[in-house]
């Protein structure tokens, strides 16, 4: 039999280094007694502790996950912790991945008291209350707390962090932290008496608890399970939880019987702040009252309606397909990847792009959310008819001479009827209102073509389309 | 009015707004021993909890409880006879910080009703951040409400010193928002939150770069909202329908939902009636089976359109798809696995991990931090199958119901 004596509770190191020779002497568990310098001295224990044995050649590794859970399992309050932490280690050696089994009732053990002492920290970070001793610059802020585990040394540098500015002890029956502005030390514990017992913003806390709580969602139970009652007796709101909930009930009963008061001085307001401003000419009158449109279902899941953008007296308008999800967030259209496509292309052909009205045929983006994404679907043709009076209104506000439709939506909604890009693509075509009218791909085709060679060769057909337009655009302002 | 009675009111006045989280942020601390307050990326703390159930992590206050607008579901609305109050800016900084120093708190959830004009509310609201962040060098948590039609330049400066900025859509269709704030204009709002997704987009890409210039900070926990419930006549459905929406429209990290329970002084028009918390309860269950889970709406919720009150919605989706069980555990795929009632996103982890070494058993279950109960009619373990009739039995489901109790006095 192996009695080993370590440093202290929390003595990780030394309870390593026993484990790992006796391992390595392939002592088996039941062989073992584990004890800490001046714990209750065990029933039948030795008069002495055996000297650790010697470690012989030879080593073994076991998993960091093991590691981890055994610091953590370490500082449970268990006194079987370290016999069996052993236990599984002896295991380990021979099979590694038993670490991964979750229904080894060992590594359920072990993992459980790690979660345990990891609860118990996370609560010793929620549920310290530091009570003020001095004054502003010499005040001393200390708390007291009882924890489940041996955690006050792990637990101490969060505060540490936190409370750099500060000094600061927390004690605690079994180890007390201090920070004096600089370094965290620690002393032997200490009983309840010798902490502060008020602070003079407690009644200010208790004031703001009781505020921030609905009597009419009263759930104790709920409350419970994540503020045991055990930690009540040391947080300074605790005392008047009791009270808050019998007068709950009575407090809900009366809001409910209560018949509501006349309302307070039916005053006159200022206009609706969130409503826009009157339009300034017949585009912005336009754009205003799109923003409304509710023509077809596609507003509702939308952000907002994105109006076509530039000059009122534009010689050439660009017709896209739809918004997409950037243009959708920002309100403008042609901002996103496509958008930068074609005013690469523009300049290219030699379109002055501050000249040219951009619009879409449809101003509502189409989607369907996919978790955090949205992906953009084509537009149905009752939407396209849905949304063809404001292209139709904004050809009329504008007057062009030229309009540019980009992909086969586009084409629809500025013919009235399905149009094909290939036939009729590159040329100059009559509107029936004597306007002239070119068909090109949508920028965005471009973007999806996988095969670089043909992304090239398609974007410099997109260009020499855009060169018509060019052509067309001098011509005017020469005429201008 | 002292400081502690101004805090009653404007403590009260912003305790139906639901969100609490303190999580989800950067990691900052104050060990360089300048200022106060930390936090940690993975989780925020909650410091308290009230009988409600709901946490306190985070000192939430109204700057004022005056307000131009009149939102019936708003006991700050205008036309309320409720007690009124402000604090001044100072009030709000101290109060943070006091509170912090003891450990009651992980930061400030400032909100604000609107006096005078959008822009000088938001301006009051963006000075407390900017005071703690500058002069007090507070590294605690911020929330800031935003005001969605403040100017742009106030939005960003708010994103500079917040950790997370929100925007209330407060209900969960456009119909029911005219109808109880009339002020209140949803295309407004959405455009708003479309502006804020925009902004934290760019600081993401700016900070994955690692261009040499430094990132402009903006919100780094994000962007949340809250919804209430059972105000209007909505159902689940198109609730679920409009989280789903805001989820993937503006990457919210949350959407809160808020069983409207009654306010003193209210308005005719709504339910006075005990808060529909059961309700609600299941909507964040149901909102957790969308990000976590990979349901979709549609799938969530029946014909009714809404989601069944006595079992989880998970299990009722179980009930309506007995063709896909009984499951395999030791074969099944992640996907399959995250669909068996009772199993959480933890507990597949765990299966998975474990099946690639050895055979799960029945007497597993509890290691694996599954309810028996919930579980064993959907699955197949080495050890057990569930007998074929028990599944497709109709009264399955009364398995899972809770039992009847005696009416009784509430001693």
């Amino acid at each position: 039999m192996q009695y080993i004596t370590l440093d202290g509770e929390t003595d990780f190191d030394g309870w390593r280094k026993a484990a790992r020779s006796l391992v390595l002497h392939h002592v088996p568990p039941a062989d073992v007694t584990w004890a800490v310098q001046g714990g209750d001295p065990e029933l039948f224990a030795p008069p002495a502790p055996s000297p650790i044995l010697e470690v012989n050649e030879g080593t073994f590794n076991v998993s960091g996950k093991f590691v981890d859970l055994a610091k953590s399992a370490i500082l449970h309050r268990d006194r079987e912790r370290f016999a069996i932490l052993y236990r599984l280690l002896f295991r380990l050696k021979d099979h590694h991945d038993l670490i991964e089994v979750a229904t080894d009732p060992d590594v359920a053990l072990v993992t459980a008291m790690a979660r345990a002492v990891h609860r118990d920290e996370h609560k010793m970070h929620a549920f310290v209350r530091f009570r003020e001793i001095g004054r502003e610059r010499a005040a001393h802020y200390v708390a007291w707390f009882e924890p489940e585990h041996h955690i006050v040394e792990l637990a101490a540098p969060f505060f540490a962090r936190r409370f750099a500015d500060m000094p600061w002890s927390i004690l605690t029956p079994d180890l007390c932290a201090h920070w004096d502005g600089h370094a965290l030390s620690f002393t032997p514990g200490v009983s309840k008496s010798e902490a502060p017992s008020e602070d003079r913003l407690e009644e200010t806390w208790r004031s703001y608890y009781a505020s921030i709580f609905n009597p009419a969602r009263l759930k104790v139970k709920a409350m419970q399970t994540e503020m045991p009652k055990k930690y009540w007796r040391n947080l300074p709101e605790a005392s008047i939880i009791k009270p808050l909930i019998e007068d709950a009930e009575r407090m809900t009963g009366a809001m409910i019987a209560n018949a509501p008061t006349d309302p307070h001085k039916p005053q006159k307001r200022p206009e609706a702040p969130m409503t826009r401003k009157t339009a300034a000419n017949d585009l912005e009158a336009l754009r205003a009252e799109a923003a409304h449109c509710r023509a077809c279902p596609l507003y509702k899941d939308a952000t907002q309606t994105v109006f076509g953008e530039g000059p009122e007296n534009a010689t050439i308008m660009l017709v896209g397909e739809q918004p997409g999800d950037k243009e959708d967030l920002a309100g403008h259209p042609f901002v996103g990847p496509a958008g930068q496509m074609l005013d690469r292309a523009l300049a290219e052909a030699g379109v002055d792009r501050k000249k040219v009205y951009v619009t879409n045929a449809v101003k509502h983006f189409k989607f369907v959310p996919r978790g955090k994404i949205r992906l953009h679907q084509k537009p149905a043709t009752p939407e396209i008819k849905a949304c063809r009076q404001w292209y139709e209104r904004e050809v009329s506000a504008i007057q062009p001479e030229l309009i540019v439709a980009m992909g086969a939506t586009a084409a629809q909604s500025v013919f009235g009827k399905i149009t094909p890009i290939g036939k009729t693509r590159g040329r100059l075509l009559d509107l029936p209102d004597g306007r002239k009218a070119l068909v090109t791909v949508h920028p965005s085709y471009l973007l999806r073509l996988p095969d670089p060679e043909a992304k090239v060769m398609e974007y410099q057909r997109f260009v020499e389309d855009l060169k018509i337009a060019a052509a067309l655009q001098k011509k005017a302002s020469r005429a201008a | 009015m002292d400081v502690q009675r101004k805090l009653e009111i404007l403590a009260d006045a912003a305790k139906y707004d639901a969100s609490c989280a303190s999580s989800g942020t950067e990691k900052r601390d104050s060990s360089d021993g300048k200022g106060m307050g930390s936090t940690a990326p993975g989780m925020g703390i909650c410091h308290s909890y009230a009988p409600d159930g709901r946490c306190i992590s985070l000192l939430k206050v109204l700057l004022t409880n005056a307000c131009n607008y009149d939102c019936l579901y708003c006991i700050n609305r205008a036309s309320s006879n409720v007690p009124r109050a402000r604090f001044t800016i100072d009030e709000v900084v101290k109060l943070t910080l006091d509170f912090y120093r003891r450990n009651y708190i992980e930061g400030l959830f400032l909100s604000s009703g609107i006096i005078r004009s959008p822009d000088y509310t938001m301006e009051q609201v963006v000075s407390v951040a900017r005071k703690l962040r500058e002069e007090h060098h507070f590294r605690g948590y911020i929330h800031l409400k935003t005001i969605p039609e403040a100017d742009d330049t106030l939005i960003t400066e708010a994103g500079k010193y917040a950790d997370r900025l929100s925007i209330n859509i407060e209900m969960p269709e456009a119909a029911s928002l005219q109808q109880f704030a009339p002020e209140k204009d949803v295309r407004a709002i959405r455009r708003a939150m479309g502006r804020l997704r925009l902004k934290l987009d760019e600081a993401e890409e700016d900070s994955s770069a690692k261009t040499k210039a430094r990132p402009q900070r903006f919100a780094p926990a994000g962007q949340s909202t809250q919804m209430i419930v059972g105000a209007d006549s909505a159902n689940d459905h198109t609730i679920l329908h409009t989280s789903a929406n805001l989820y993937g429209s503006y990457r919210m990290r949350r959407v809160y939902y808020s069983a409207f329970s009654p306010i003193p002084d209210a308005s005719r028009a709504l339910p006075l009636v005990q808060p529909p918390l059961l309700r609600e309860h299941r909507l964040y269950q149901a909102d957790w089976l969308m990000r976590f889970y990979g349901f979709d709406v549609a799938e969530i919720v029946d014909d009714s359109a809404m989601l069944p009150l006595d079992i989880d919605p998970k299990l009722a989706w179980a009930l309506r798809h007995r063709d896909r069980f009984p499951l395999d555990v030791n074969r099944a795929s992640r996907e399959e696995l995250l669909r068996v009632p009772g199993f959480g996103t933890k507990a597949v982890e765990r299966i998975i991990a474990t099946r690639r070494t050895t055979t799960i058993r029945l007497s597993d279950l509890a290691r694996l931090h599954v309810p028996r109960h919930k579980a064993l009619p959907f699955i197949i373990l080495s050890d057990h199958r569930p007998a074929p009739h028990r599944l497709d039995a109709a009264g399955l489901i009364e398995r899972f119901k809770p039992k009847a109790t005696q009416l009784g006095f509430g001693f």
